[in-house]
């Protein structure tokens, strides 16, 4: 019987109604009282030196309130970037220093040169373009190798070269994968794009900053996953405002993907420049601003090799990257090629020796930074398309020679030779699963009346992992991470019963307002309406880290539960009071406290309202009240996990690829609301499909945006998707956290771009075609020249 | 500036816009109809789609004074007159059609126009009919599932177990 409230319900999102009736409340629907608006003036080149803003004609065009430049901020912070990596030899990264409004140089086209604030958007975007800045333009860096080679332009004339680090992971073991790899029965390498992708999320970005002179209080709206980071970046390292005096909001956030996780210039300005005005100040983004503003995601070149035995036991492992940073360090840039990717170089397997290179390197672009997966899938994808290859070379089934190095349900815990260790897990069971749910064995009759039809059909297999629930931050802080990963809850009871849960995590799509409320009503007994989720201010949420990395139910979560342990203890103090009896007596189920054995019992409600009119109360052993409050510092990742197998139809005679089937079957122990589950695991491989298929941004060699909107990057749009077949019975519960659940975000988005790739390949081979590989996204004419060369 | 004239959700409404203004801001800014969303500046994303006299159209797309003397209906005018969900609505709702909301009101409004047009369409149709509108979060599956149920047609429920 499928449940119908609490943990394991599907119960319907309470947030949908505000949506579906047009009273949602997004940053760009906040409008303050003497609102002024802001337009940009940005760079139209990759690269120059700015000599000069001439702003005089815009300053008296109608409506300009005032004109900022670079020389406003010149006593103001940079913008930092969170995680300091460390190089192979010992040495911290070159860190560039990232200014508000350009400093002398432009490095991106979009890099912000001016703003004028106006009393009309219309007025200052008028105003904004008839500002004069005087640039001369310099050769672009664009291309990672040329960045590297000897002679290149810096993008960063203070520092020595382009390179931001060159990272070695482990480097204890360089030497060791090198001889297992010459001396290995079989060797297949492959080298690889992971092509630079744009997360669009539909709302673009927007922040409105404030300013009380009463109280000298600042207040930032924004569209962030989470305000907190905001408020501490912003505050310390780039306005010098203490955390007492700055307010961050985040409202309802219309998808983040990563992009809008990071601290940019477009918030802080806005902050400062109320302030400067004394008047609330409004900025826009337009989709063509959030192309050459949002950080970017992936972009990586990378060799990669793989030894294996006779038997095609996996021996070692090495790669080679190039990581583009763009133009500079964005809040969270450094970690993705590094610790997010290295450390998932095992993936499902027990290939003992791994040694990952990557070469982090400065251009003339968007900066880069984490976007749905971050790092994992770029792991994911050199791994199991590698493994593709190997078993074709070594003419083993691609399913047989992924189980023959698959990590046994009784080796966990384990710990992998790049310094994760994995506490549970069953990939043969979710490989199965995916078997059983896409028909493999049906396959050869569909490819036949695909034959017929005059079309070429492929399979592909995936099995991932990913490292979710970020992060226990002693281990980051080792790391390099210049802040803590913990997550907060404020569980408030009031008098008559019902809860309000103040949550450091934010939601931007993933449905906390339903999912986190069936938790405590589990927990309590009680409806999940009595229970209402507060989140996105940091004026009256605990301080807490927000969300991105599939964290929020597997730390969020856990720091919720942990706060109403608490509130149930004392409320069991309180009942026991009431009922006479010993505390160690008490039980709670369905609302209710009894004491075992007895036929007493005393109401939820009866124990909130005592605890709140104290009259009849253990006053001498606790206080009145019933507020709570957990920090919960995760003890390892989560590990979730799954096996994905893609079908497709080539067309011989256009290269066009039709995706026929998709199947996920994933493991990401317990779930809370599969309804919820099923619709991020679809999102995810919305996306992912989308990079395998048809999105790609591209630079020219100037450094100028190609693909700078819709127009030219290819969104995925309803009838480039297929229906999805996604499971999630397979369930190892994490082993660390108390609700056994280890993240769902992203797994869609790193599992499946291989196993797309894979089935094309598979496709091309099986017409015929001595095709090994393609680089993403695979449009038709990528597909048709592969086969045709 | 000019003055324009229509009617907003069976409401007379009126105000003073420029030439170069467009529906959806005369929506959003003059008339405080938040729920029409502004996705992108190329025509391409449909979160801004509202119905002009029957039609669906991108407000984006539209000068606010092309659409003097209208009959404009926006997703605030989708609920029930009771308040309660419309049925395109609540089918989004019940399978999960949306999650972070903000292509909803596009993809709700584009919805009604093609049951309007179509009111049994087949899966391949609902997705080819959608193709003028975007979403980043839902992989479109379960808004291809709500569209179909919401023309009656027989729909397995979400998440079953
Ligand atoms: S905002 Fe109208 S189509 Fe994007
Ligand atoms: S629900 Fe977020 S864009 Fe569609």
């Amino acid at each position: 019987m499928p449940k119908d409230s609490g943990i394991g319900a599907s119960s319907k999102r309470r947030e949908d109604i505000r949506f579906l009736t047009g009273t949602g409340n997004y940053t760009d629907d906040i409008n303050l009282n003497g609102q002024a608006y802001v337009a940009f003036l940005r760079s139209d080149v990759a690269h120059g030196t700015l000599n000069g803003v001439d702003s005089s004609a815009a300053a008296g065009m109608p409506g300009v309130v005032r004109i900022f430049t670079g020389a406003d901020f010149e006593g103001v912070g940079g913008l930092p970037c969170g995680w300091q990596v460390t190089d192979r030899h010992g040495q911290p990264m070159q860190e560039p220093a990232h200014p508000v409004l350009a400093q002398g140089k432009v490095r991106h086209v979009g890099d912000p040169i001016a703003a004028v604030v106006a009393e009309t958007a219309a007025q200052a975007r008028d105003a904004a373009d008839a500002i004069n800045a005087d640039i001369t333009e310099l050769p672009a860096v664009v291309d990672m190798s040329a960045a590297l080679a000897e002679g290149s332009p810096k993008v960063h004339d203070d520092l020595t070269s382009n390179l931001c680090y060159d990272w070695g992971f482990v480097e204890e073991n360089k030497d060791a994968v090198a001889a297992a790899i010459d001396g290995a029965h079989h060797v297949t390498t492959l080298e690889l794009v992971n092509n630079r992708l744009v997360a669009n999320p539909m709302e673009p970005r927007v922040a409105v900053g404030d300013y009380a002179a009463h109280n000298g209080e600042s207040t930032l709206y924004t569209t962030s996953q989470n305000p907190h980071v905001i408020r501490l970046l912003m505050g310390a390292f780039v306005l010098g405002i203490p955390e007492h005096k700055l307010r961050v909001v985040a409202p309802d956030v219309g998808g983040g993907f990563g992009s809008k996780i990071f601290h940019y210039a477009e918030e802080a300005f806005c902050t400062f420049a109320a302030k400067a005005i004394k008047r609330p100040v409004k900025w826009t983004s337009t989709r063509s601003e959030a192309f050459i503003t949002d950080a970017h995601g992936r972009d990586h070149v990378t060799k990669i090799e793989l030894a294996l035995d006779a038997e095609g036991k996996f021996l070692a492992l090495r790669t080679d990257t190039l990581a583009n940073m763009g133009a500079y360090l964005s809040t969270f840039s450094t970690s993705v090629p590094t610790w997010l990717h290295g450390t998932l170089m095992a993936g499902n397997y027990t290939t003992p020796l791994i040694y990952v290179n990557v070469k982090a390197v400065f251009t003339n672009t968007v900066p880069v930074d984490a976007y749905r997966g971050a790092g994992r899938p770029e792991a994911t994808f050199q791994l199991e398309r590698v493994i593709d290859k190997a078993a074709r070379e070594m003419g083993i089934d691609p399913v047989e020679l992924r189980r023959r190095n698959f990590i046994q349900p009784d080796q966990f815990p384990y710990a992998t030779p790049v310094a994760v260790e994995y506490d549970t897990g069953n990939y043969d069971a979710t490989m199965d699963k995916a078997l059983a749910l896409a028909d493999w064995d049906g396959f050869e009759a569909r490819a036949a009346e695909s034959a017929a039809n005059g079309k070429w059909r492929g399979r592909g297999v995936n099995s991932y992992i990913e490292a979710c629930g970020i992060a226990p931050s002693a281990l980051v802080g080792q790391l390099g991470a210049r802040a803590g990963l913990y997550e907060s809850a404020t569980v408030r009871v009031n008098a008559t019963g019902g809860l309000v849960v103040m949550t450091g995590s934010h939601s931007h799509g993933q449905g906390h307002e339903t999912a986190f409320p069936q938790v405590i009503a589990e927990m309590i007994g009680i409806d999940e309406s009595m229970v209402e989720i507060v989140h996105g201010d940091t004026a009256n949420t605990p301080m807490g880290m927000g969300t991105y990395g599939s964290r929020s139910i597997a730390v969020g979560g856990s720091a919720m539960v942990r706060a109403a342990e608490k509130i149930i203890n004392k409320a069991k103090k309180i009942a026991a009071h009431l009922m006479e009896a010993s505390d160690a007596d008490v039980e709670l189920a369905n609302g209710e406290f009894t004491v075992a054995g007895t036929d007493k019992s005393v109401a939820w409600g009866d124990v909130c309202l005592a605890a709140y009119v104290p009259h009849n109360y253990p006053l001498e052993d606790i206080e009145p009240g019933l507020e709570e409050t957990a920090f919960y510092d995760p003890a390892n990742f989560t590990y979730p996990a799954g096996a994905y197998i893609c079908e497709v139809e080539v067309d011989p005679g256009t290269g066009q690829v039709s995706i026929e089937r998709f199947t996920a079957a994933d493991d990401f122990g317990n779930v809370i609301n599969p309804m919820i589950v099923e619709g991020q695991v679809h999102g995810g491989l919305g996306q992912g499909i989308g990079q395998a298929l048809l999105e790609n941004c591209v630079y020219d060699e100037n450094g100028q945006l190609v693909s700078g909107s819709f127009m030219d990057y290819a969104m995925p749009r309803a009838d480039d998707l297929p229906n999805f077949t996604v499971d999630h019975s397979c369930q190892t519960p994490c082993t660390h956290n108390p609700l056994g659940v280890k993240g769902c975000g992203e797994a869609g988005a790193i599992g499946s771009p291989p196993a797309v790739v894979n089935a094309v390949v598979d496709a091309l081979q099986r017409g015929g075609k001595d095709v090994t590989h393609i680089d993403m996204p695979l449009s038709p004419s990528r597909v048709w020249s592969a086969m045709n060369s | 500036m000019t003055s324009v004239s229509m009617t907003v959700n069976g409401k007379p409404v009126s105000g003073d816009v420029e030439g170069r203004t467009l529906l959806s801001s005369f929506l959003r800014d003059g008339q405080g109809l938040t729920g029409t969303h502004v996705g992108c500046d190329t025509s391409q994303c449909g979160a801004c789609v509202v119905h002009v006299n029957g039609q669906a159209v991108k407000s984006c797309t539209m000068f606010a004074a092309e659409a003097a003397g209208a009959e404009v209906t926006t997703i605030e005018g989708m609920a029930n007159a009771d308040g309660s969900l419309g049925t395109i609505q609540q089918a989004f709702q019940d399978y999960h059609g949306l999650q972070c909301g903000f292509c909803t009101p596009g993809m709700v409004m584009s919805a009604a126009a093609l049951l309007a047009e179509n009111p049994s369409p087949s899966e391949a149709e609902v997705r080819h009919y959608l193709e003028g509108n975007i979403c980043r979060c839902t992989g479109y599956h379960n808004i291809v599932r709500a569209i179909m149920a919401a023309s009656g047609q027989e729909v397995p429920a979400v998440a079953a177990e």
